[in-house]
């Protein structure tokens, strides 16, 4: 058990009819923290992650996240976290800076404040000469800078990322991990599934998911030194292997 | 102050699509140039076929008179009836006027004579119209040959005669009946399914779920996608009154405060009925289906080609529950007899209904939690 921890869960369950998606699971994540939440597709994890964002209703269960009840407080969780969809989720018919405002200004930021940050923010980035670009002629590893960019624009607590670099190149990624150590040195929280295990190396621990319930957590040089065996990869390999539920 | 943010982005999609902002313009242009004139129930240039069989001077004087009315155009002087009917089969020719050997006989003797009018009733309407226009013809003649040679016998029957007096629309213009009418239409189209397609597209691409994450409450967000078809909807409402005006010199004889305060209710209720639509459609194809099967329905019991009154009791009654019914009497009442509030209080009556009941369901529908 973590003191004060930003997210805390208990026996989080959530069943759709007779399948049980996520089965009783219970952790915590440290302010801070780059937490990784790996499992194999049809796991649960997104399931996991929507029910502590606000998007779906918990079976069973209880939790906070940035100290509201998850239950009860979905809308006081929205304006203290940020989120980034697997479906890449910005406006594709609006510009780079028109889709920075817009989320700035749901998130209650004023127009002065999102002028100013918008500037910091396409400088830090690089992106200046692009702000007036429609979002849907960006390149896909833009496209997804800018999306993470724009899910911290309002400075949340956390931020949910649900595989947040499928399809981009390598190089693309590092530079998008970059960016999550610059989130989380600034003391936002990151929450983030992802397929590829040398991404889970860059997380301070990871919970690994089968069948809806957590196998492991820990951090990833513990796990490997638990399964004796030299990558994450094969760490995700011999838990995986487990499960039931194929794809 | 979000909803600033977000119906700033509404507009910025809408003028940047580049269907949307067209279709705004040319939708009200079409309803108001083109279709009052396609859209007419007059029924001009029937081909009509005659069958001579007493050949004489009464008899022609009748041939005359039909064949020079606008309503008729004669093809063909048949020997028997059934060389006529050959040309109603072959589609040449939509009504038979028989006049019997014994016509200029009859009328001497008897003070009237019978002929026979068959008609095409394929097309219902036009035959309907067609014998309507040619008895009325017929009778004409009657009178006229009647006064003039003073026949007597049974002739001298006190006759009432007819004045007919079309009040409203005195010329009996179709365009003037269904200009107003089809002003519903385009505002049924932009304010109701519009926004709905809009939310169903957000849907389908991820975006909603964008949204759904964030504190935007769910009233924000349809708010937000509402209020701009809205005014573009009174932009094109204001446009179809400016060439309603130009072009058929059709202005509301009623206050035009009236008919914008009905169109708001009107756009209130339709625009839920959208939402409805868009809260069980999970993809654009199956809100477009949906909206097709209301709007056949919407459209034909609304008393809008045809007069409620001369649907069966049961139809009538399901029109009971169609807001459009209601907006187009409103329509037609304010434009052509210039009614006023108070004379319509059961229309927004039910407006209000409408738009209380498809807007608390909508409500109730929409989940931003699942």
């Amino acid at each position: 058990m973590m003191e004060n921890p930003v997210i805390h869960v208990e026996k989080l369950t959530k069943r759709f009819g007779s399948f049980t998606a996520v089965d009783n699971i219970s952790f915590d994540v440290g302010k801070g923290e780059i937490f990784g939440f790996l499992g194999a597709n049809g796991a649960g994890k997104t399931t996991a992650m929507r029910m502590l964002c606000g998007l779906s209703k918990p079976t069973g269960g209880t939790g906070t996240v940035a100290g509201f009840d998850i239950n009860k407080e979905s809308e006081q969780i929205k304006q203290n976290i940020g989120y980034m969809s697997q479906k890449f989720s910005l406006y594709e018919d609006l510009k780079v800076w028109e889709n920075i405002r817009l989320f700035g200004g749901i998130y209650g930021l004023s127009d002065k404040e999102i002028a100013q940050k918008t500037d910091d923010l396409l400088k830090r980035l690089g992106f200046e000469s692009e702000r007036n670009t429609l979002v849907q002629s960006l390149p896909l590893g833009w496209k997804q800078k800018l999306a993470f960019s724009v899910s911290i624009f309002h400075e949340p607590r956390i931020v949910f990322l649900d595989e947040p670099t499928g399809g981009v190149d390598p190089v693309t990624r590092r530079q998008f991990w970059e960016l999550i150590y610059q989130a989380a040195d600034k003391g936002i929280t990151v929450f983030v599934t992802t397929h590829y295990m040398d991404e889970a190396e860059y997380c301070n621990r990871v919970s690994i998911m089968v069948d809806g319930r957590i196998e492991a957590l820990d951090s990833p040089s513990e796990l490997k030194k638990r399964f004796e065996v030299g990558t994450m990869d094969e760490v995700f390999y011999l838990l995986a292997r487990k499960a039931k539920r194929g794809e | 102050m979000r909803i600033k943010y977000l119906i700033e982005k509404e507009f910025k999609q809408m003028f940047r699509n580049n269907f949307l902002p067209r279709l705004i313009i040319g939708f009200p242009l079409m309803m108001m140039l083109v279709l009052p004139w396609a859209a007419n129930m007059e029924i001009r240039n029937i081909n009509l076929a005659v069958v001579d069989n007493c050949k004489n001077t009464y008899s022609r004087r009748l041939l005359e008179k039909a064949s020079s009315s606008d309503y008729f155009h004669l093809v063909e002087v048949a020997s028997s009836y059934e060389e006529a009917m050959n040309g109603v089969e072959r589609g040449n020719t939509d009504i038979i006027l028989e006049i019997p050997a014994t016509f200029d006989r009859d009328f001497v003797k008897e003070g009237n004579s019978k002929v026979l009018i068959s008609v095409n009733t394929v097309n219902g309407t036009k035959g309907s119209l067609g014998s309507t226009y040619l008895s009325s013809i017929v009778a004409d003649f009657n009178k006229e040959i009647i006064s003039e040679s003073g026949i007597s016998g049974k002739a001298n029957i006190p006759q009432v005669e007819i004045i007919v007096q079309n009040r409203f629309n005195p010329h009996m213009d179709y365009k003037i009946f269904m200009v107003p009418a089809l002003v519903v239409m385009a505002l049924t189209m932009l304010c109701g399914f519009l926004p709905a397609l809009n939310i169903v597209s957000e849907k389908e691409k991820g975006t909603i779920e964008q949204i759904n994450v964030t504190p935007v409450s769910k009233f924000t967000f349809i708010v937000a996608k509402l209020i701009p078809y809205w005014i573009v909807g009174f932009i094109v409402l204001s446009l179809c009154f400016l060439l309603a005006w130009m072009v058929y010199g059709l202005t509301p004889q009623g206050s035009l405060l009236t008919v914008y305060l009905y169109a708001l209710l009107y756009v209130l209720a339709m625009s839920g009925f959208g939402l409805v639509i868009s809260n069980y459609s999970d993809t654009m194809q199956q809100a477009m289906f949906v909206m097709y099967f209301f709007m056949m329905i919407l459209m034909l019991m609304s008393g809008l080609f045809t007069p409620l009154s001369g649907m069966p009791q049961w139809a009538q009654n399901m029109a009971m529950f169609n807001p459009l019914k209601y907006f187009i009497q409103v329509m037609r009442q304010v434009y052509l007899k210039g009614s006023s509030i108070t004379e319509l209080a059961p229309q927004a009556i039910a407006l209000v209904s409408f738009a209380l009941f498809f807007n608390g369901w909508a409500i109730l529908s929409y989940r931003k939690r699942g």
